[in-house]
């Protein structure tokens, strides 16, 4: 039998909502995979309900908003946009980026978005159902889900995705642009920092470790952990427990 | 200190799945969906009804609400966006608060769109009742706010386009405040002498204007004045004026910026000397003054527009100048006029005429290339002609520069001001090109005549009297309701606020301030609950009434329906 994924969609109230319509009203057919949520704006689509979508098991996950230049709030479907970004850069890290899509449908465009839908459940098919839909949860992928819902979460992460359009487009505080490529050099490591703090904040809630069982249990190395350990303990989010032989163990505070 | 969860254990849920005649109930069974609705937590009464919209169908909603004791009420049927605002007017006649409704689409979105799969069209409509009950569940009753409207309008710039709007309106008795930076009113009307089209005098125009403007009671006006600070918001803005140093203090309703352009000064192009190489508002004056002696006369267009630097075209030197030339060639029929032009803009029937007109006089028309500059001597140009492929030598004793119409310098101070955008070349921006042209984003303030674009007088009274009409709409109410669905951010999440204003950055209507202790500040009144901020604070502390994330995760669980 063929795989029928189970697909989430935020659809804009005033484009993208409204062009659902109108395929209704012109009576395009498209599969019926998809579920709707309303909200007013694209950018309303906080990234956290896109992991929490994935960690119910959901195959993909699609926003629709106007497109660039005819948002009903004027910005939110850049904002969006940026959002959108920083979401499928996380989702890179767990291999889950090809199960988002951002695409822009307007309200008079009802012929497109039974093609968008159509396109995107076509690609998510192809993929395969998510290694949390099935009767046998990859609950590893569910603790990295879970690690990344915290990271982009983290005041660093968001501060940057709100701030981007003004300090690459407009300027920053010191009335500098900063250039794209040297503003995602930043995003990336911020990412990457952030995704493995939570990752072992995460670890650490279970049971005490130490540098080197962390480092094992996320195959990197124990220097990166401890980098990330050190500030984990100056921003009193983890302690040193005990000190088993010369081996400190870790704590969640 | 967290957000308190919000209990909900006396939700109590009254599901209406509409067949919508044989739209919905054509393709899935509506009495299964009702049921398998009553199966769904907190959901204490369901039906299906043949259209839920009819009179019937309202009635029993009602009808349920006070036997069942409801307390939200889902209705699964067409779209929220034609009958949202019948539901909620229903159920306030019921007595409930209206957003404490909740709409589920399994018409345009369901049986419409899967008309040859009604087993797949089934699942997909529970799914979405299951999705919209969870919603209704964590609604919550929201109030709109009512604020007062001061029926005073201010038009900042008195020109031609803010005399129109500040006639109608104070015609239409609103107290009108009109203010000039310049001691008299007038704007570029009074450097012209005659008007295209019908070759009205200029002069006349405006005394017309001006003498019907101080024979009206309704209306203040302000000369040499400026704005030096705005605040509040539609209905009260409160507006601080300053004349000749003294500070004039306003409060009024709605604002309308009628500051119109400045003329650019080709000290560089041309070797401009205002004696024998000056613009065509020069040439005006001297017109007016009957001040010309020139028998060899060439225009050129375009000059400083159409550029690299300076892109768009100034739409009224065309016409200026095929006016002007027509003008002096019936002054004096000797003349020798050549316009050398890039382009020729006259759109229209009646502009088109004064083409012909100047093409019957025996005015000579020399197509140019921006990259071939026409080379200017002592006393002639050499042009390439297009047309023929050569050079032509025209000799002149008076060149008439065609200078674009450009931003006023104050214009981004002035913005600033009022929290409304400018375009590239610091022209004001409105707020949709063709849905709302007259309007900025910013409600309450309107934009009319040559701020946003360099327009000719027809099309600034135009806009003038269209912006009026805007601002009518406004000053004609006492009150005006705001919509309860906006941001706020909530008494127990004020502690989570760190003051980092991501959020004023990303609140595209300046909803958003720090107030005077510092705090965040969001202004009902100015929010249009788009959610932006919401999904962005980096504290997750900012609430968006009516698409919590709470409510919003509702749906998110009861879709994946799996306990974490």
């Amino acid at each position: 039998m063929d795989f029928e994924p189970k697909i989430l969609g935020f659809l804009c109230n005033w484009c993208s909502y409204a062009g659902a319509d109108l395929a209704g009203v012109s009576r395009i057919q498209y599969p019926p995979n998809m579920r709707v949520i309303r909200v007013m704006c694209s950018g309303r689509v906080d990234p956290k309900f896109i992991f929490e979508a994935f960690q119910q098991g959901l195959d993909g996950v699609f926003v629709l908003g106007c497109h660039p230049g005819d948002c009903h709030y004027l910005e939110g479907n850049y904002e969006a946009e940026k959002k959108f970004n920083m979401v499928s850069k996380f989702l890179k890290l767990i291999d889950l980026e090809n199960r988002v899509r951002l695409d822009w449908v307007s309200a008079s465009e009802g012929g497109k978005f039974g093609e968008v839908i159509s396109d995107f459940i076509d690609q998510i098919k192809k993929i395969g159902p998510s290694p949390l839909n099935t009767n046998n949860p990859d609950l590893n992928l569910l603790d990295k889900l879970k690690a990344i819902e915290i990271a982009a979460g983290t005041e660093r992460i968001r501060a940057l995705v709100g701030r981007q359009r003004k300090i690459t487009e407009i300027e920053n505080v010191y009335g500098e642009i900063v250039p794209l490529t040297k503003f995602n050099d930043i995003f990336d490591k911020a990412i990457a920092d952030e995704y493995i703090q939570a990752r072992i904040l995460l670890s650490l809630e279970k049971d005490p470790k130490s540098i080197k069982d962390l480092a094992i249990e996320f195959n990197i190395d124990p220097s990166e952990v401890l980098k990330n350990i050190l500030i984990l303990k100056s921003r009193a989010q983890v302690d040193m427990e005990k000190i088993i032989g010369i081996t400190p163990i870790f704590v969640k505070v | 200190m967290s957000k308190e969860k919000k209990e909900n254990e006396d939700a109590s849920v009254g599901a209406f799945i509409c067949h919508c005649g044989s739209n919905i109930g054509g393709l899935i069974d509506c009495k299964a969906l009702a049921e398998y609705a009553q199966t769904l937590p907190y959901v204490k009464y369901s039906e299906d009804n043949l259209y839920t919209c009819s009179e019937t169908g309202l009635a029993s909603i009602k009808k349920a609400i006070k036997e069942h004791n409801l307390n939200r009420v889902v209705v699964a049927s067409c779209t929220p966006r034609t009958h949202e605002p019948l539901f909620r007017e229903c159920i306030l006649e019921a007595g409930l608060n209206k957003y404490l409704f909740n709409f589920v689409n399994i018409r345009d979105q369901c049986t419409w769109v899967h008309m040859k799969q009604p087993k797949e069209a089934f699942e997909k409509a529970k799914d979405l009742i299951k999705m919209g009950v969870a919603k209704a569940v964590n609604l919550e009753p929201l109030q709109t706010v009512k604020i007062k409207v001061n029926p005073t309008a201010l038009i900042v710039g008195g020109g031609v386009a803010g005399m129109s709007a500040a006639l109608s309106l104070s015609k239409q008795g609103f107290k009108t405040y009109l203010i000039e930076k310049e001691n008299k009113l007038g704007g570029r009307l009074n450097n012209l002498y005659k008007l295209f089209p019908y070759d009205l005098d200029a002069s006349q125009v405006l005394n017309n204007m001006i003498s019907k403007i101080q024979n009206n009671q309704n209306l203040t006006i302000y000369t040499s004045a400026k704005i030096k600070k705005v605040t509040g918001f539609i209905g009260n803005f409160e507006v601080e004026i300053e004349q000749d140093g003294k500070l004039i203090n306003i409060v009024v309703g709605t604002i309308i910026i009628t500051v119109g352009t400045s003329l650019l000064k080709p000290t560089t192009l041309f070797a401009y000397d205002g004696k024998i190489r000056i613009t065509q508002q020069e040439l005006e004056v001297k017109l007016k003054n009957n001040d010309l002696n020139a028998n060899n006369v060439i225009m050129i267009q375009c000059v400083g527009s159409r550029i690299e630097e300076r892109q768009y075209c100034s739409s009224v030197c065309c016409m200026t100048a095929l006016k002007n030339a027509l003008i002096i060639k019936e002054m004096n029929p000797n003349a020798n006029i050549a316009i050398l032009f890039r382009d020729l803009y006259t759109p229209g029937t009646y502009y088109e005429k004064y083409y012909r007109q100047a093409r019957e006089k025996g005015i000579l028309f020399v197509r140019y290339n921006v990259n071939r500059m026409p080379e200017l001597n002592e006393k002639q140009i050499t042009v390439f002609n297009e047309y023929i492929g050569n050079d032509v030598t025209i000799p002149y004793d008076l060149l008439v520069l065609s200078t674009p119409l450009i931003a006023n310098s104050d214009n981004k101070e002035l913005a600033q001001m009022l929290k409304v955008p400018l375009e590239v070349n610091k022209f004001f921006l409105e707020a949709h090109v063709k849905l709302r042209p007259i309007d900025f984003a910013t409600d309450g303030i309107y934009i009319a005549g040559s701020a946003k674009w360099p327009v000719d007088i027809t099309e600034s009274i135009t806009q003038g009297y269209a912006a009026a009409s805007r601002a009518s709409t406004i000053l004609a109410h006492t009150t005006l309701e705001v919509e309860g669905a906006t941001s706020s951010l909530p008494e127990w999440n004020k502690s989570l606020c760190r003051g980092c204003e991501v959020c004023i950055t990303v609140c595209p209507y300046h909803a958003i301030k720090k107030n005077e202790v510092d705090e965040i500040e969001i202004i009902q009144a100015l929010c249009k609950g788009c959610g932006v901020c919401g999904a962005t604070c980096t504290k997750q502390a900012i609430e968006i009434k009516h698409f919590t994330n709470e409510q919003i995760l509702a749906e998110i669980y009861a879709l994946g329906g799996r306990e974490l």
